[in-house]
């Protein structure tokens, strides 16, 4: 069976094609670096995705923050990880960098912030 | 009036780049002018990641990536006036500004260095039809309500255009609960990057619609619906086509212009091809001692580029302030009919020179030659070239004659 991706780890976006037998990788092609076939094999396996989103602040000078993972999440997780996002409210200053949870859901990855908010 | 030997308008990506380097370069009075509370620009409100991969070799979101540039200059003490604005640029570089704290301000600069950044194209701008209700939004502007400000924009949305920051909006919007019902797109191809369509639109089975368009916009105090029309091969809406959606908010990801009105009251030239101003290898414009780069000069997929284009700007600058003027730029630079917005427009054949292009078309297999007379200077083959990727060739000066103009082709 033939699968074919478009490569999501750089801007150039390669079309990768995977030839697939019994579930098995028999042959990647199309990627210019290593950096595509490792996203393809994951990508059959089970896809993994970082998000960004905001946070709320109390007292700062903005009323987010804006913040990532600090690695990658299986792709159903997503919205999960979301929910969870959602609860949570720091108090200013906040600042690049913190942890606005650690370890979120059991997941093995931080939502950490990425802007710094001083206080208003 | 206060003279400053560079000024740069603009604190953002592409003018702290440009102020960090002339600083390295040994400018010592530099001064940057910013229209925001806080430099960094638009990259304050892009909370996304996947900046940075060229320029640091990591993916960064964008307030991550901006705080770099921002934190560089104030270690090196670059002063920045924010809350600034920049309202004329003379031919003689004078250089008016206001804010509130300190009033009007005059300088006199030793070189202007314009970064201006683009802005987006509005409703107007493409002319749909239809009522004025609210719910209509630039994507930048619901990307800074959302992001910035806390404000959630609507429910029910639909995208117009394919950029890449209404595809990101597309994704932004979902995992912030609302429903975006498509991305409709009026070219026969995605406008944004690949990368995009698969991770903003594609994870959340989010559809696009290539060669549709919105052809009414229906509703009288909020958004009720807007009406998508198929479109043909010249970008016509096709009658017996239309199709209605209900929603609440419709989102316009329909090109960036370059922010150049500064650029103009100085005397600049403007490029057609890339309508910001024509400039030479040094990127300096048609006005002696004003130079531009970044989205001002062309709009870029990728900050990257746009922090390496004003890097490379600062070669120029100090130059011209050591020595009262640039190397003359004889030599044009042309681009077949595949090739858009290029640049620069004219080059010395004496220096190194970086030449920026998009293909007008997604293409296959496909040539790229730059040539001077009947010497091919560099031959690129590309498997694929896409109008969302900016093709960035660089020549060494020994490669170069002083007396041919340079032409760009791409041939299939």
């Amino acid at each position: 069976m033939l699968r074919e991706f478009t490569c999501i780890m750089c801007p150039q976006g390669c079309d990768i094609k995977v030839e697939l037998e019994d579930g098995v990788i028999k042959s990647v092609t199309g990627n210019t670096c290593l950096k595509g076939e490792a996203y393809v094999t994951q990508e059959i396996q089970n896809p993994m995705r970082n998000i960004a989103s905001s946070i709320l602040v109390d007292g700062g000078e903005l009323p987010l923050a804006s913040v990532r993972l600090s690695g990658v999440i299986p792709k159903d997780r997503i919205f999960d990880v979301m929910a969870e996002i959602r609860k949570v409210e720091l108090p200013a200053p906040v600042h690049e960098g913190d942890v606005a949870i650690a370890d979120v859901l059991g997941l093995g990855v931080d939502v950490i912030v990425t802007k710094d908010v001083e206080a208003a | 009036m206060k003279h400053v030997d560079a000024i740069i308008v603009g604190g953002g990506p592409a003018g702290l780049a440009a102020a960090i380097e002339l600083r390295k370069k040994g400018v010592e009075d530099i001064l940057v002018l910013e229209r925001e509370k806080r430099p960094g620009g638009i990259l304050r409100q892009c909370i996304h990641d996947g900046f940075g991969l060229t320029r640091f070799g990591e993916t960064l979101s964008g307030p991550e990536y901006a705080a770099r540039f921002v934190r560089e200059a104030e270690e090196l003490g670059i002063p920045c006036l924010c809350d600034t604005t920049v309202l004329e640029v003379t031919p003689d570089r004078h250089v008016f500004a206001s804010s509130s704290e300190h009033g009007m301000m005059e300088f006199e600069a030793g070189a202007v260095i314009l970064a201006m950044g683009c802005r987006e194209r509005t409703r107007g701008a493409i002319s749909i039809p239809g009522t004025r209700p609210a719910g209509v939004y630039t994507a930048g502007v619901a990307q800074s309500y959302i992001n910035l400000k806390n404000k959630m924009v609507g429910r029910r949305v639909i995208i117009l255009g394919s950029g890449d920051i209404g595809m990101i909006m597309a994704r932004r919007m979902t995992l912030e609960g609302a429903e975006v019902l498509g991305v409709f797109e009026v070219q026969p191809y995605a406008s944004g990057l690949p990368r995009n369509v698969e991770q903003c639109l594609n994870d959340y089975n989010i559809p696009l619609s290539l060669s549709h368009t919105v052809t009414d916009i229906r509703g009288t105090d909020r958004l009720e619906s807007v009406v998508i029309s198929q479109v043909d091969d010249h970008m016509q809406p096709i009658p017996g086509t239309e199709v209605e959606y209900e929603c609440d908010t419709l989102i316009l990801s329909v090109g960036l212009i370059p922010e150049n009105e500064l650029t103009w009251m100085a005397g600049a030239e403007k490029d057609p091809g890339t309508s910001g101003p024509a400039v030479d290898e040094s990127y300096q414009t048609t006005v002696p001692g004003v130079f531009a780069a970044g989205n001002v000069l062309h709009v870029h997929d990728l900050v990257d580029f746009v922090s390496l284009e004003a890097e490379a700007l600062a070669d120029g600058a100090p130059r011209f302030l050591a020595e009262g003027g640039l190397p003359e730029c004889p030599l044009a630079v042309r681009g077949n009919e595949l090739v858009g917005g290029l640049t620069p427009a004219r080059v010395s054949g004496t220096s190194d020179v970086t030449v920026s292009f998009r293909v007008r078309r997604p293409l296959r297999d496909c040539t790229v030659e730059v040539r001077q007379g009947d010497t091919v200077i560099r031959r690129r083959r590309m498997a694929k070239a896409l109008p969302a990727e900016m093709v960035q060739i660089k020549i060494a000066a020994d490669k170069l004659n002083t007396t041919d103009d340079l032409e760009v082709t791409v041939t299939c």
